[in-house]
């Protein structure tokens, strides 16, 4: 791999580096004078009736010091890179680097991972030990978007609940973490205009018992059918194969009021949480799944 | 050149009426002042807004807003009125003349107030082209480009009308700040403008990071580095009536410092996309760097020698003295981080504020102090500042200041590097980042009473000043003939 688009880059690059460690040197051993006997000889201009300049010699401590340096810098472009697409006699690299310590790590861990690979998740998501690891693990990858207590935030999914967005099976979850998931609901309010989205803003609220204008959630009834039954079903119960969620109970992702709603139906939302897979790998993956289920477990029959 | 010495001479014999421009040099002392607090200021209370998050009040205020501005205040504002104002004094001085176009050099005044208001209004609303120390929008960096221009014209135009045949070595440093910075500026600069207050920077990806961060190093070798030691080279020996200590040093150091400084910016690029080789030449050069930094150190230091007892009873000198102190600290400090290993542990945390604050209250704040105390009395006819006994507590309260502030943020970095690496047995980590903050708080409570220290003292300074100013009457001095030994 080359950093250049042609030969005479590398020519460059490298000349002119050895270059400038030949020009420090040689203002180095073109000024090394020894100190004279007798008083320290004084230049004889003089700058604003008192400015004037001694001549001592450098001093000797500061000279091994540049020279130090300068030796330094040519041990250093022998073993590392810097000369142009020189590698250096070691070979390092920083993505070397990167990957020798993932490495290393990887083998140091992997034993304490891989006990819990072998075990079901439902299993897993019950053990102590394997619960603190992957709660390790949640606050080192999953905190900064679903807080540190996983209850989450707007437009950051609650996990603590019962309340799914694409399904709360373990198999759910596992799929969530490695690939990600993409939420699209499309905008509506050119389409609608603006009377119809608050007429369905109003119908949507009334389907979770929140308070509303009757009329108008009457009116968006049918706003509701002709449009929205697709992703969110005929009764508003949602669909998670698709992501669209539940509008009849009292989670919401981006807020109940009906400002929050109608902004929603107008410009519609488009969520996304990354992919973990090529990051995480399978033994963590596993934890992770099996802690995130360990948070909902026994409230399922509260709230379904 | 025989006649230059001919007319030199004849001028040598003449009684000389002529005075040095002062009032561009009074304008910007008293500026210096002014911005100094304001800069000041504004970095106690983003100090402030850290410790009680609750006080990024409005978007206009907020931390985020409020951080260019004081690093643009305390650079160019404090900083460049300090550097531009000295530099305007000590060319006359030193070539025996005056200003070469005086009224170009009063643009240069009100053409540089003209940009700092122009700062603290965009930075505020948000208008900003987001390269760290360049972020001032494409309209605000053309006025730079035309006051540095101006500015270079002014300065190499009285060095040329000089009445010594040699140049004094402050004026060296001086120009090689003037001519590197204009070359800093227009490069990084360079934009591609989508409306009147915004614009895309000419260069893409990586190479944008690497323009950007030769132009960042170079903006702490050349702004804060070359241009105060050319203040260094002029203040020091006339405060402490002694000759400079080596000449060959200065050439010397005054080449490689120069030289080096342009190869160090890809050590703020430790680990990132820029290619290994360019990482390492960053590092390597400023290693290299050390001994050339320390060449002014020492000059300036020992310049002292056999008039040491100075120190006791001069607090100018105690300004001057210690902010080389602090310089040669920092220019320890800095190659230090430059290494590789050093920077994983070090980089994105305090220890690299400060540092940062090391050399910017250490270094730049106290030769700029020391400086404006030897300056403003000689420009209102006197030689001493109002009060001897404030600065004296001026420079006692700074010293404390700056001490509390690097050594808290010391601490506070090194413990966030290493909270960000620990890692637990199964490989997760031991702290979340929030942890890291939460441990903070002491230390950047330790950090506020240390930059509220340094900036009451700039009040001390500014009464000082006033009573000064105000006991004095504005004077130009004569222009003085060289003196005839060559």
């Amino acid at each position: 791999m080359s950093d250049f688009v042609s030969d005479s880059w590398h020519y460059y690059v490298a000349g002119l580096v050895v270059l400038s460690l030949i020009f420090c040197a040689w203002i180095l051993i073109s000024n090394m004078t020894r100190r004279k006997p007798g008083p320290v000889e004084l230049q004889d201009h003089v700058w604003d009736e008192t400015l004037q300049e001694y001549n001592n010699p450098l001093p000797r401590w500061w000279l091994y010091l540049f020279w130090l340096t300068l030796a330094f810098a040519v041990a250093y472009f022998v073993l590392y890179p810097g000369l142009g697409r020189w590698q250096g006699k070691l070979g390092w690299s920083s993505s070397g680097q990167y990957k020798a310590e993932v490495a290393t790590v990887n083998e140091q861990i992997g034993p304490i991972y891989r006990k819990f690979l072998s075990q079901d998740v439902r299993a897993v998501s019950l053990d102590p030990e394997a619960r603190a690891m992957g709660q390790r693990l949640f606050l080192t990858y999953c905190a900064q978007c679903h807080g540190s207590d996983a209850g989450g935030n707007k437009g950051f999914p609650n996990l603590t609940d019962s309340d799914w967005l694409h399904g709360g099976e373990p198999e759910n979850i596992r799929t969530t973490i490695e690939n990600g998931r993409i939420g699209v609901m499309a905008p509506f309010g050119e389409a609608l205009g603006s009377e119809n989205v608050k007429d369905v803003a109003n119908y949507v609220r009334s389907l979770s018992g929140l308070a509303h204008d009757a009329l108008r959630a009457q009116r968006g009834r049918q706003v509701f059918a002709d449009n929205c039954v697709a992703c969110h079903g005929p009764e508003g119960k949602g669909n998670q194969t698709v992501g669209a969620p539940n509008l009849t109970d009292r989670t919401w992702l981006w807020g109940s009021t009906e400002a929050t709603i109608i902004e929603t139906v107008t410009y519609g939302r488009v969520n996304q949480m990354p992919s973990f897979k090529t990051l995480l790998g399978d033994e963590k993956i596993h934890l992770l799944t099996a802690y995130v289920l360990s948070l909902s477990a026994g409230k399922d029959a509260q709230t379904r | 050149m025989a006649l230059a010495i001919e007319i030199q001479h004849e001028v040598a014999g003449m009684q000389t009426q002529a005075t040095y421009d002062y009032k561009v040099v009074r304008q910007f002392t008293v500026m210096t002042i002014v911005w100094g607090i304001v800069g000041m200021l504004v970095g106690v209370i983003i100090a402030a807004q850290l410790v009680w998050p609750e006080l990024n009040v409005l978007e206009w205020l907020h931390f985020g807003r409020l951080r260019p501005l004081h690093t643009n205040a305390v650079i160019f504002a404090f900083g460049g009125c300090a550097l531009i104002g000295s530099s305007y004094f000590v060319v006359q001085r030193t070539s025996h003349t005056s200003l070469f176009a005086p009224w170009l050099a009063s643009f240069t005044f009100w053409g540089w107030q003209a940009v700092i208001v122009l700062a603290a209004i965009t930075l505020p609303l948000g208008i900003t082209s987001g390269k760290e120390y360049a972020e001032l929008e494409w309209p605000i960096d053309i006025l730079i480009a035309v006051v540095w221009v101006a500015y270079a014209v002014v300065f190499f135009g009285t060095i040329v009308k000089r009445k010594t045949q040699h140049i004094y070595v402050a004026n060296w440093f001086y120009g090689a700040f003037i001519l590197a910075v204009a070359l800093l500026h227009i490069v990084n600069s360079a934009a591609l403008p989508v409306s009147l207050l915004k614009s895309y920077s000419a260069y893409a990806g990586v190479q944008d990071a690497m323009i950007q961060w030769w132009y960042g190093h170079n903006a702490v070798g050349f702004f804060l580095t070359a241009g105060f030691l050319g203040m260094m080279y002029y203040f020091v020996p006339k405060q402490a009536q002694r000759p400079v200590y080596s000449y060959r040093l200065s050439v010397v150091h005054f080449w490689a410092l120069i030289f080096t400084y342009m190869w160090a910016g890809p050590h703020h690029l430790h680990y990132t996309a820029l290619p290994d080789w360019t990482q390492s030449l960053g590092m390597v050069f400023s290693l290299i760097l050390l001994a050339p930094s320390w060449g002014g150190m020492i000059n300036g230091i020992m310049t002292l020698s056999g008039a040491w007892d100075k120190l006791r009873t001069d607090p100018i000198l105690k300004f001057l003295i210690t902010s080389l102190s602090f310089y040669g600290m920092s220019t320890f400090e800095g190659p230090m981080m430059s290494i590789k290993t050093v920077n994983a542990l070090s980089h994105y945390t305090d220890w690299t504020i400060g540092h940062v604050h090391s050399g910017a209250l250490g270094w730049v704040g106290m030769i700029t102090i020391g400086t404006v105390y030897y300056l403003l009395p000689r420009m209102y006819g006197k030689t001493e500042m109002y009060s001897v006994r404030l600065i004296n507590w001026h420079f006692w309260v700074a010293t404390v200041g700056i001490v509390l502030y690097i050594a808290s943020l010391w601490i506070a970095g090194v413990m966030q590097g290493m909270m960000w690496r620990a890692a637990n047995p199964d490989g997760t980590l031991t702290y979340a980042f929030v942890d890291s903050v939460k441990e903070s708080y002491p230390f950047w409570i330790v950090r506020l009473i240390g930059g509220l220290l340094y900036l009451s003292g700039m009040f001390i300074m500014a009464y000082n000043a006033v009573r000064t100013i105000m006991a004095g009457k504005a004077e130009d001095a004569p222009v003085l003939a060289p003196a005839a030994a060559h």
